[in-house]
């Protein structure tokens, strides 16, 4: 089945980002796969209501950090996982994330231990559902 | 050369006897954009247009559309502007199909296929009498009118105001639709967000007569900070900080919403010395209304209820 987007306006989170952040989950969680394609630019915009600049630019992030790659005439796919990062520059930005999580987690009462198999569960249910 | 601006204004301005509708408006819009006119009722946004489309006098000041003085607009150039009015105002006797051969008869070109696709989305009947259809029907046909010509700048007045949501999602469609175009413009007034922030590249915020905001949608929300803050007793009165937009005072809470926040803002507010800070997002909603209500802090009509009732 193809890959489904969702958008909400009116969120605090811009209508660009959420598509960003969805095709970086579903390539991530393997809902999209190497190669497969995704809507041109123009079908996506009037399938999801929105500006075609909104999704170009989307599109631009994504293929600027490895997600995408546009092949001339033929279309958007994703692309074969390549780190455009170094290792210091993705521990860069994950470590406000993890730095969230760890002081909410530990403010709300939880041991180190129910933190970490929390983590785990969540990393578990991306195996089961590819 | 095309430009690449198909509005250009400077200093416009408009007086209704004293009271100033429209004061010094420096407007840019780039050819290709879906751009976004935002304010309260009131705030000049019908004027600017009426004298954009040459339809007003400015008191003073300049404004050019495609390229021509508004005010000796010929009529080559008014061909390639469709309208949309305020309120949708149509020739209240005539039919649908009588409308549309009178309009057509002031145009070059007329694409009657996809005026006849716009009526079945608003399920209009040519035979139907213009003075007896539904309000977003009214929409309908005034948006199947202006489209028809397939102007390459589209002005629209407020046009979803009072439309039910089936209507409202036509009218994106329909503007969406515009887009298909290269190089085609629309130039919109509203107050529906969401709906802005679905078509709209650009926006530009008019407050009481005064253009506050002009910029891509991406940029001015960035530009649009805000920060909870809680403090161990009462909070503070709001601070002075430059581009203090709003500020809400609630207990031991403070919430500072601020545009164009300069890069030591965190220190001037962790400088209140609140026992946490913490910077919240914002929807394009909050950040307009941020910019559209009063100056200074502000007390919700919730809050003040309360307090009058004595339930704070």
């Amino acid at each position: 089945m193809a890959f489904d987007f969702n958008i909400s306006p009116g969120n605090s989170t811009p209508i660009f980002r959420q598509i960003v952040d969805q095709v970086r989950l579903a390539v991530a969680t393997g809902k999209l796969s190497t190669g497969e394609g995704l809507p041109s630019v123009r079908a996506l915009a009037e399938k999801l209501l929105v500006n075609p600049n909104t999704i170009a630019r989307a599109y631009a992030e994504l293929s600027r950090d490895g997600f995408l790659e546009g092949q001339p005439g033929r279309g958007v796919f994703v692309a074969r996982p390549r780190q455009v990062y170094t290792k210091a520059e993705r521990l860069r930005r994950v470590a406000p994330l993890i730095e969230a999580v760890v002081n909410e987690s530990l403010s709300l009462g939880f041991s180190e231990s129910e933190i970490i198999e929390a983590l785990r569960q969540r990393l578990a249910s991306f195996r089961r559902n590819p | 050369m095309m430009s690449d601006w198909v509005i250009q204004t400077d200093h416009l301005t408009r007086f209704f006897g004293a009271r100033c509708a429209v004061d010094q408006v420096k407007l840019n819009v780039p050819r290709g954009s879906v751009f976004a006119l935002l304010g309260r009722n009131g705030s000049g946004k019908t004027t600017l247009i009426r004298m954009l489309l040459g339809m007003l006098e400015p008191t003073r000041g300049s404004a050019t559309l495609l390229g021509e003085d508004c005010r000796l607009l010929s009529p080559a150039t008014r061909r390639r502007v469709g309208y949309v009015a305020e309120n949708h105002p149509l020739i209240d006797w005539m039919r649908v199909d009588q409308i549309e051969d009178y309009q057509r008869s002031f145009y070059p070109s007329w694409n009657g296929k996809l005026f006849a696709t716009i009526l079945d989305h608003f399920e209009l009947h040519p035979q139907a009498q213009a003075g007896q259809i539904s309000r977003g029907q009214r929409a309908g046909l005034s948006l199947a009118l202006v489209l028809a010509p397939e102007p390459e700048l589209l002005i629209m007045d407020d046009p979803s105001m009072g439309l039910d949501p089936v209507a409202r999602r036509t009218l994106l469609e329909a503007m969406i639709l515009v887009t298909r175009g290269a190089g085609r413009t629309i130039l919109l007034s509203s107050h529906v967000l969401d709906d802005v922030e679905r078509v709209a590249d650009h926006v530009a915020i008019i407050d009481r007569s005064v253009l506050r905001v002009s910029a891509p949608v991406e940029l001015f929300r960035s530009r649009v900070k805000r920060w909870q803050l809680r403090f161990a007793g009462e909070a503070p009165p709001s601070p002075v900080i430059a581009g203090l937009l709003e500020s809400r005072r609630d207990g031991r809470d403070l919430r500072l919403t601020i545009a164009n926040p300069s890069g030591d803002i965190e220190q001037a507010i962790a400088a209140l010395n609140p026992e946490s800070m913490e910077e919240t997002p914002l929807s394009l909603e909050d950040a307009v209304v941020a910019y559209l209500g009063r100056r200074g802090e502000l007390v919700s009509l919730l809050q003040s209820t309360r307090e009058r009732q004595g339930v704070a």
